[in-house]
């Protein structure tokens, strides 16, 4: 067995396994988010949610596939057909792609690469174009619209998403995931690094295009957005897509601040469950934060965003990343 | 102060994490949905559903043909054609009312003397034809004796008040 997996063809085959192992899983979770979300929502607005396909409603996220598949593909007279085709593909598979790097337990990164965090903030930078692409392909004022509107919003929030990662990695010294969160053992970041928390949780927000920040769908708005003409198979993909970010991005959270697989102090009952379990837990605990605030707020402004992410996040996480380079400068406690 | 005092709140996400709350409290809150088919929500005596033409506990049809009620409706919903029995008493031989008229608005159990139509509480009559809408006295007088039970508590409940 272990000359085999040795092999070229040994090898691929076993990239092919844990490529599927968890891709997998996380399509599921994708399935089942877009439940959860419904779920969650109902009960704040103190209605009940999907409850009769399936015991709960489980098998709600199936129907809604089905149905999907069902539909018919239409493309636009004046789009661009191929870019058309392309961009939902796009933005689907460079989703799927950023969970290479991300560790479910010590080890278990399928590329365990010394730039992981690098890699995903590459990937997600890419993410924008599958949303260009649709939005300029679609010929249509509402997709062109939502698809600047995104754009720009991604572009922004990305700049005090990188100070912050930079505010972790001076923590750390290291921009290998795995040692981020080996470096957590004893103390997760969000506890020493609350302010920068706080300020990625709500970037995130603003990077996967989610309520508050959800101007770029902006139902009342711009009815959908930049996938206004997508329909069957090729929305779902874009679907598939931003659900998959979504929790791309509570994994990332989890990864940076609440110390990934670790449970939360090392004692008998949490040392029982086994580390992936507790960092699907932390990923649930943040995709629900995810669902709580966009039951919570109303949209933000256009210029109200733009002023969000460039007047305030920009020169306080700036001031804090100096502040926590001097702090552990002056300390001693700045990591070889 | 108050400027300091803004600053705070607002990098303390204050208004924010108050609104958090709200949601949270709801989040375990009775819901207010039922499951429509499965469970229904209390209906008032006074509910003005679907008609129905009542009879005499001997099975004689309570409805004398005076045409108040023809009268009243503001909708003209209402078509009544009446002619004397053998018996020598007066009787409809033509009672429709087109139910896509109607606004149910009751004037037409008020308005009757002897409480022969009365609205029931049934509200589940859709049909998948127009045609199915337009009631004759054969459907008037069969959905009164399916509700006769109900409809007879429903007056009597309502007696005080009239």
């Amino acid at each position: 067995m272990t000359e085999f997996l040795n092999t070229p063809v040994g090898m691929l085959a076993l990239t092919v396994a844990q490529t599927l192992a968890l891709l997998v899983p996380v399509l599921i979770a994708v399935a089942y988010l877009t439940w959860a979300e419904r779920k969650v929502l109902a009960a704040m607005q103190m209605r009940k949610g999907p409850n009769v396909v399936g015991p709960f409603g489980l098998l709600q996220p199936f129907a809604d596939a089905l149905k999907m598949l069902m539909k018919e593909t239409i493309i636009p007279s004046g789009a661009s057909r191929l870019l058309f085709m392309a961009a939902p593909m796009l933005t689907f598979m460079l989703a799927m792609l950023a969970w290479a790097v991300i560790p479910v337990n010590d080890g278990w990164a399928i590329a365990d690469i010394n730039v992981g965090i690098l890699y995903l903030f590459a990937i997600s930078s890419l993410g924008v174009y599958g949303i260009i692409i649709a939005g300029w392909a679609s010929n249509s004022k509402y997709a062109f619209l939502g698809a600047l509107r995104s754009a720009a919003q991604m572009v922004s929030y990305e700049v005090s998403i990188g100070f912050v990662i930079v505010t972790v990695l001076l923590c750390v010294g290291s921009l290998n995931l795995t040692e981020i969160v080996r470096a957590q053992e004893n103390l997760w970041f969000f506890i020493p690094l609350f302010p920068m928390f706080v300020i990625f949780f709500i970037s995130a927000l603003a990077e996967t295009n989610r309520a508050p920040f959800d101007l770029p769908e902006g139902e009342s708005e711009l009815v959908a957005g930049f996938f206004v003409e997508y329909s069957s198979m090729s929305f779902a993909l874009f679907f598939l897509g931003e659900y998959a970010n979504m929790i791309l991005m509570s994994a990332l959270t989890t990864i940076l601040f609440l110390g990934g697989w670790y449970p939360p102090l090392h004692i008998e009952p949490f040392t029982w469950i086994p580390g992936p379990v507790w960092f699907a837990l932390k990923i649930a605990l943040v995709l629900f934060f995810f669902i709580w605030v966009r039951a919570t707020f109303p949209r933000y402004r256009y210029d109200q965003l733009m002023r969000l992410g460039w007047k305030v996040f920009l020169p306080f996480s700036l001031l804090w990343l100096v502040l926590t380079a001097g702090f552990l400068k002056i300390t001693g406690l700045l990591p070889a | 102060m108050t400027t300091l005092d803004r600053f705070a709140r607002s990098f303390l996400l204050t208004e924010l994490v108050g609104g958090m709350a709200l949601t949270l409290k709801q989040f375990f809150s009775r819901k207010a949905t039922i499951n429509y088919p499965h469970e229904k929500s209390p209906l008032s005596p006074r509910f003005k559903g679907e008609h129905g033409l009542r009879r005499y506990p001997n099975g004689e049809e309570r409805c004398i043909a005076c045409k108040l009620c023809e009268a009243v409706c503001p909708a003209l919903a209402i078509t009544i054609e009446s002619e004397p029995r053998d018996d020598g008493s007066r009787r409809t031989t033509r009672y429709d009312i087109d139910m896509t008229k109607c606004i149910y608005c009751g004037l037409c159990e008020e308005a009757c003397p002897v409480d022969a139509i009365v609205e029931g509480p049934n509200l589940e009559f859709a049909v998948e034809s127009r045609e199915e809408l337009l009631y004759d006295k054969e459907k008037l007088l069969a959905n009164g004796d399916r509700w006769e039970p109900v409809l007879a508590k429903r007056l009597e409940l309502d007696a005080p008040y009239r």
